[in-house]
């Protein structure tokens, strides 16, 4: 049959961030794909080194806004094992709160965005109503509905008041009984049946081998959560189940997602039952000394790691994010194989992708000689220098002045 | 033609429809943008509507410091939009770089690139502040009834 390319985005109704695709079609089924990113690449890691410690915590906030308590915790956490600073255990068991309520808040998006994708308008008008409870219990524990700004290097900002107790059990209990009838409709209703299971299928090998990370890898079976395998902030003291799924499609991915809100809830309740009395913060060191850490978190997509390298200045030498997406990206290929146009959205959408958390790395590409050229420090250095002669501002002289008086 | 021009102004000003760009945005802006939607605080009931296309847009939303790759996008989804075209900067980021400023990669704002009616700031923009700015846009169109609406791409930069 004769083969026709589609190109999706950047610019597209099904997708709500910048991101291109090209799909190779036979009739209806899809015989290739592939993604370009970068459309959403700010250059974070780079910014990460021009400031100070304290500003990259509000800088890897934001990253994603959507998981930015993930990022300024994996951040922080990674400048406070080089400093070795010994953080307050209430300041832990907040942070974990606000993680899981970020978690909640996350997973309810997702399950609204999934509905639209289907054509169920109704399941997103419905779980975004709901959604705005646990948005005003995060704004008001933390100040701002999305980027919480609660972290700092040594601890977290703001305490948690007994009032502010109540209110966050009373709506646990309100998203627990909506939840619950979001699992009854997604496990009976035949529009989402139909419509999810054995739609982009990754089996159990296929996510070991891509490195499929968080829901997308938990429903193909892969055991793994950084919560319960490198227990951070207060976890490791929590009971929590992890859950897995062997569907291996879309409604596997769905159930999992739900059924992880449930552990959710179960968690806040303990964290607020055993939350310990004592400060929130100890004061931390404007410089860091020289060292290099890595940090996971458990974020609501998969598992984030940050890597801080400091040379003992107020500034971190190098900073590298690895975002879940990055992690699942690549299995979306894989579970396209041989699948219908129309179940594209809902696929690529399973995942929960985040671009604006993927896009790190900047490769330019000639379309005169095709050559591809990535732009390694050197090279990002000479540009820096040539951005700014070119404005007029040249800094060699000052650097020779500056080396001179050094040596 | 007085008449005619008082029936289509009102028609626009009841009737907006928006398109929505993310334009190298973190999500936030994003997500409540769709908050601002959906049925807490109802933006539709000023007759606002989410479109797909450029083509049937009046008003183009973005959230985002501008990344260069997404420059070239911006400018070729605002073309396709018709007259009269009005453009909602969401966010700090696309009022003016916000925290992404001197960053690389980034052109510190959507007035770098397009005129701009609106600036929302807000780090993100609660739903609030997103329907306290585009009545206001809305608004400052009911004050000119009578004479021409005129889209800023008139005077485009």
């Amino acid at each position: 049959m004769h083969k026709v390319i589609i190109p999706i985005g950047p610019q597209h109704p099904a997708l709500k961030e910048p991101e291109s695709f090209r799909i190779q079609l036979s009739g209806e089924r899809i015989t290739g794909f592939s993604v370009k990113l970068g459309y959403n690449h700010r250059g974070i890691e780079k910014a990460c080194e021009e400031r100070t410690y304290l500003q990259d915590v509000y800088l890897t906030e934001r990253i994603c806004g959507i998981c930015s308590h993930a990022h300024s915790t994996a951040f922080t956490q990674a400048v406070e094992e080089i400093a070795a600073l010994a953080v307050p255990k209430r300041a832990l068991y907040i942070r974990t709160l606000i993680g899981e309520l970020e978690r909640i808040h996350s997973h309810l998006l997702w399950l609204g965005v999934a509905g639209h994708e289907i054509g169920f308008d109704t399941l997103l008008m419905y779980t975004w109503r709901d959604r705005e409870v646990v948005m005003d219990i995060l704004a008001t524990t933390t100040g701002n509905r999305v980027n919480y700004g609660i972290n700092t290097i040594g601890g977290v900002r703001r305490d948690i008041s007994l009032a502010q107790v109540k209110d966050i059990l009373k709506a646990v209990d309100i998203l627990e009984e909506r939840t619950k009838y979001y699992i009854d409709i997604s496990t009976k209703e035949t529009t989402m049946i139909k419509r999810l299971s054995g739609v982009g299928v990754l089996s159990h090998k296929d996510a070991v081998r891509l490195g499929a990370v968080g829901p997308t890898g938990r429903a193909s079976g892969v055991d793994r959560d950084v919560r319960r395998d490198d227990p951070y902030a207060a976890y490791g003291e929590l009971d929590f189940n992890v859950i897995t799924d062997d569907h291996c499609d879309v409604y596997g991915r769905a159930v999992v997602r739900l059924k992880e809100l449930m552990e959710s809830y179960r968690l806040i309740r303990q964290i607020l039952k055993n939350m310990p009395e004592g400060p929130i913060a100890v004061k931390a060191p404007r410089k860091i000394p020289a060292g290099e850490a890595v940090s996971r978190y458990e974020a609501p997509r998969g598992e984030d790691v940050h890597y801080v390298k400091s040379n003992g200045t107020d500034k971190p030498e190098r900073v590298k994010v690895r975002a879940p997406t990055l992690a699942n990206v690549q299995t979306v290929a894989k579970m396209l194989e041989d699948g219908q146009l129309a179940d594209l959205p809902i696929v690529i959408a399973a995942i929960d992708p985040c671009f604006s958390c993927t896009d790190r790395l900047i490769s330019i590409k000639d379309t005169k000689s095709k050559k591809t050229n990535i732009l390694m420090w050197d090279d990002l250095h000479s540009y820096s220098v040539k951005w700014y002669r070119d404005k007029g501002i040249d800094f060699t002289k000052l650097n020779r002045k500056l080396q001179g008086k050094m040596s | 033609m007085g008449l005619v021009r008082k029936i289509v102004t009102w028609a626009r000003i009841k009737s907006p429809w928006i398109i929505h760009f993310n334009t190298g945005a973190c999500n936030a802006c994003d997500i409540e943008i769709v908050a601002a939607l959906t049925p807490r605080y109802d933006l539709e009931r000023f007759g606002i509507q989410l479109k797909g296309t450029p083509r049937h847009a009046d008003v183009l939303v973005c959230s985002g410091p501008v990344t260069k790759q997404i420059t070239p996008r911006l400018k070729r989804i605002y073309e396709q939009m018709p007259e009269p075209k009005f453009v909602v900067a969401v966010g700090t980021c696309s009022c003016s770089g916000g925290v992404f400023q001197g960053c690389y990669n980034v052109e510190s704002g959507i007035d770098e690139v397009l005129p701009v009616s609106a600036y929302i700031p807000g780090c993100p923009a609660s739903p609030k502040a997103i329907i306290d700015g585009v009545t206001k846009l809305l608004m400052s169109l009911e004050d000119k009834e009578g004479s021409r609406i005129q889209g800023p791409g008139s005077g485009k930069k």
